[in-house]
């Protein structure tokens, strides 16, 4: 009788285990289910974002860089400096690249073994987003596969004199 | 099977080779016109001249792989390619001149004066005259060139190292200085004796002031006077979008011919030529809206083309080679737009002017195009790969017309054959 009693409540006890361990399971898997939500919703975002970054960045190329560095990057021989495979653009020297578009450009120095003789307009209109997006099209459009630049870079750059 | 291959490559080589020989050097010309590749990747050719011999010289923009600025070039067993080609000189620029044994090239900055023997070959290459030095050069609208008249003068452009003469150059919303302070110096034509040595401004004449921009500029014997082809200035939809649209900047202004006597003004940059309006519009950094006219003691011009389609050389025909029609005429090769994006590009042709009596008698038309080696009727969309850019003209002894081309270093010979 009392062993009876006793697998009764081992038997009890076991299904009430069951059941926690079936409520702690579908708790867990609930909350991955939640987070894998929450994460793609932030990656979503994330791309969005950046997809959006793009898309601003080439608005101001179109409006303010294409006439002179042309739709394809690829500048005017001798007179407006290519973006398209330039190392200065895909170059690691952001400072540089970001006080020529705020101070525009007018010395005489070779890039990559060309010459180019314009003046460039300068911008000190531009935003730091508009500056890291503009930037960030340029470093990966046509043939270039370089990093993006962030707010943070463009400020960082400015700060460095 | 093998051996079918071969002869298949073979018979390949042979038709392509043919037709490189048949189809013009790639040019598309009027009937009757042939085009040999007389020289190829010599370097950046910009203006060429030939002597009476047939010799030709080419000035290059940057010293070549050889190092050489200055390239002679012959074509002795007359096949209509340079066979001896050869060169000196370590200074890039783009005019150069010859007036009999004289030979005269340009830096940015200086003119100079080589010494050629009875072959045609310079005698002095690393000791030529100083005859003007310390001309304006300020990157932009640099380059100097050059044409003589009949009474032992030269005429030089100094181009203005500006867009539009703004107090900030190519900056959005800023002012025109007025009055613009650098046509003191530049902004025009000087006119210096053609063999005084050292000279420098004072020694000279502002010739003719208010010409943003020359590169092609030629002496024409039949009206005795200096006929140049100005750049008109770029960027008025970019500074000013409430003004102009990208199609009209594509369009505005016109590239523009003048006649020149000294002391004329063509207007820069105070006013444009409109080539719809057919007017002289006042510039929008000098209170212009598109409409408002100004310039009344600038000069109109003799024709006026396309806007941005860079003339960079100018040539009076006075050959009896060609038929009647081009006899005094003008061609005008036109090194091709950029300022036109978005919207595809002009230009990368040679362009002829017919003329009677020292004026216009007709429309321009398209002589020598398919420089680009672009197929059929394809417009320029990417500067960067266009294959060739016409730069410089100059007519041989026998009457033939020669092109040379700045991207690929290559001069055309044009010649017609009945």
């Amino acid at each position: 009788m009392l062993e009876g009693q006793f697998l009764k409540l081992a038997t009890l006890n076991n299904n009430l285990i069951k059941m926690l361990n079936n409520t702690l399971f579908n708790f867990i898997i609930m909350m991955a289910k939640q987070l894998s939500v929450v994460c793609f919703f932030i990656l979503f975002f994330t791309i969005a974002a950046s997809a959006q970054d793009l898309v601003k960045g080439k608005k101001i190329f179109e409006t303010r860089c294409l006439v002179c560095h042309q739709a394809d990057g690829g500048g005017v021989p001798n007179m407006n400096a290519p973006l398209d495979g330039s190392s200065n653009v895909v170059g690691n020297n952001i400072a540089r690249l970001v006080k020529i578009i705020i101070g525009g450009y007018s010395e005489k120095v070779p890039l990559d073994g060309y010459y180019y003789n314009n003046v460039m307009t300068a911008n000190p209109d531009l935003k730091d987003a508009d500056i890291a997006n503009v930037l960030s099209y340029i470093r990966t459009s046509w043939s270039n596969k370089a990093t993006k630049i962030t707010v943070a870079q463009v400020q960082a750059a400015k700060r460095k004199k | 099977m093998k051996h079918l291959k071969n002869l298949f490559f073979l018979a390949l080589l042979i038709i392509a080779t043919q037709l490189g020989a048949q189809n013009n050097a790639g040019l598309k010309l009027p009937e009757g016109f042939k085009a040999t590749l007389f020289a190829d990747t010599i370097g950046s050719a910009r203006h060429i001249t030939i002597t009476k011999n047939g010799v030709v010289f080419a000035k290059l923009m940057y010293p070549n792989k050889a190092g050489k600025s200055i390239i002679r070039l012959e074509d002795v067993n007359k096949d209509g390619v340079a066979d001896k080609i050869n060169g000196w000189g370590n200074y890039g620029g783009t005019g150069i001149y010859v007036k009999g044994k004289d030979l005269y090239a340009t830096s940015d900055n200086d003119i100079y004066l080589y010494q050629l023997n009875e072959k045609d070959e310079v005698v002095n290459p690393l000791s030529p005259k100083t005859i003007v030095k310390g001309l304006i050069a300020k990157n932009q609208h640099a380059s100097k060139s050059i044409t003589l008249d009949g009474e032992n003068n030269v005429y030089v452009n100094i181009g203005a190292y500006s867009n539009a003469c703004q107090e900030k150059d190519r900056t959005p919303g800023s002012k025109g200085m007025m009055p613009c302070p650098i046509l003191d110096s530049a902004g025009g034509i000087w006119k210096f004796n053609a063999t005084k040595e050292n000279q420098v401004y004072g020694d000279g004449k502002r010739y003719a002031t208010g010409l943003r921009n020359v590169v092609g500029l030629d002496w024409n014997t039949k009206t005795n006077s200096l006929f140049v082809m100005q750049h008109g200035r770029d960027q008025l939809n970019s500074f000013y979008p409430s003004l102009y649209t990208d199609a009209q900047n594509a369009e505005l202004p016109a590239e523009t011919m003048y006649e020149l006597h000294e002391g004329d003004n063509a207007g820069w940059p105070y006013v444009y030529f409109d080539p719809y309006q057919k007017k002289k519009i006042v510039s929008p950094e000098y209170g212009g809206d598109g409409k408002k006219e100004g310039g009344e003691n600038a000069l109109n011009p003799t024709v006026f083309f396309p806007a941005h389609m860079a003339p960079n050389a100018l040539l009076f025909y006075t050959g009896d080679q060609f038929p009647a029609k081009y006899k005094n005429g003008a061609f005008i090769a036109f090194h091709g737009s950029w300022n036109r994006a978005p919207l595809p590009q002009e230009g990368y042709f040679v362009a002829f002017v017919p003329f009677k009596d020292g004026k216009p008698s007709g429309e321009w038309e398209i002589f020598a195009n398919g420089f680009s080696g672009l197929a059929g009727d394809e417009k320029v969309t990417n500067v960067r790969k266009v294959k060739s850019r016409p730069c410089g003209l100059a007519q041989g002894p026998d009457g033939s017309l020669y092109v040379s081309d700045d991207a690929r270093g290559s001069i055309f010979k044009i010649s017609y054959t009945k």
